[in-house]
């Protein structure tokens, strides 16, 4: 469980030439903010912080926890669920070395907003003939039968608002992880622009 | 972008030559088959180079047995074995793929000195 941001992507080789393309998360400085307990929250969680950000420009409750914890500001706070509460202490920063090399981890992410699309590209309807007099050309067809049922099914697929979803890439491995600067090198692509806001989970709550 | 050059440049190679379009070179690769591992020189013409970082590559030409073989190398990957530079070329653009319609005397490059 680490707080990052998309760096980029890149690639290195194996021996036998075969590139393996790498996504880099700079996912520093994290720091355990608080946590939630069984007791006082009916559930178990860890409450972390992160990235470098202006005192006077984080908001007020964040800066408030951060100020508790004795950590500096973070812009962004986020809680993962966990089975053990003992793994770290309130204030104490996470460091990208809890991911090893060959690790596998699941990572979550805003995938790039597209706008208003069509059926074609929102939902992969195959459209029509593009020629030969066809007139349905990316059109989304038939939406519903007759008389009966009389109305479009709830969850019918519609061209609308496409992207800007939260998306979780499972079971992607660690090739990277270069504590000095704070990267994680995930094997594959992440959904999100570069720049935005990556979570990655370890496997198993922890 | 410099955060992602901390982790290309582990895999950047320092013993590949300075070399680009133009320039007359001659790469080798590890061909591994089976167990065995033997080596095989591909001598052209470089005819363009794309990409940054690790993801670069360039572009071979070569004449062989009267038909034109191009062939397009990652210039990071392990399996190039060495590359020597036989001539430097003397070019005045990237991509050289005029060369591909011209023959024989009409497909020279002049030299640098």
């Amino acid at each position: 469980m680490l707080i990052g941001r998309k760096i980029g992507m890149t690639k290195k080789f194996k021996e036998t030439g075969e590139d393996i393309p790498i996504t880099v998360i700079k996912a520093s400085p994290v720091f355990v903010l608080d946590k939630r307990t069984e007791e006082k929250d009916g559930y178990k969680a860890y409450v972390l912080g992160f990235g470098k950000k202006k005192e006077k420009r984080v908001k007020k409750p964040i800066l408030g926890l951060c100020k508790k914890a004795g950590v500096p500001p973070v812009e962004i706070i986020q809680e993962f669920r966990t089975d053990d509460l003992s793994k770290f202490e309130i204030g104490s920063e996470i460091s990208v070395s809890i991911l090893k090399e060959g690790e596998i981890v699941d990572v979550l992410g805003r995938s790039k907003g597209r706008g208003f699309q069509g059926v074609v590209k929102r939902w992969g309807f195959a459209g029509g003939p593009a020629s030969h007099g066809s007139r349905l050309h990316r059109a989304p067809g038939s939406v519903g039968a007759g008389t009966y049922p009389g109305r479009v099914i709830k969850g019918k697929k519609l061209p609308g608002r496409m992207g800007s979803d939260r998306v979780t890439v499972k079971n992607l491995e660690v090739v990277e992880v270069n504590e000095e600067n704070g990267l994680v090198g995930v094997k594959g692509g992440i959904p999100g622009a570069r720049g935005s806001i990556i979570l990655i989970k370890k496997k198993g709550n922890q | 972008m410099d955060e992602l050059k901390i982790i290309e440049g582990k895999y950047i190679r320092e013993d590949i030559p300075d070399f680009g379009p133009g320039d007359l070179i001659r790469v080798t690769t590890k061909i591994k088959r089976g167990n065995k591992m033997r080596l095989h020189h591909f001598e052209g013409r470089v005819i363009g180079m794309r990409g940054s970082g690790t993801g670069k590559t360039f572009m071979v030409r070569k004449i062989s047995h009267g038909i034109g073989i191009e062939k397009i190398f990652p210039l990071y990957t392990p399996i190039i074995e060495s590359i020597e530079v036989l001539k430097k070329g003397k070019v005045r653009r990237a991509k050289l793929f005029y060369l591909r319609e011209k023959e024989g005397k009409a497909a020279r490059v002049k030299e640098k000195k």
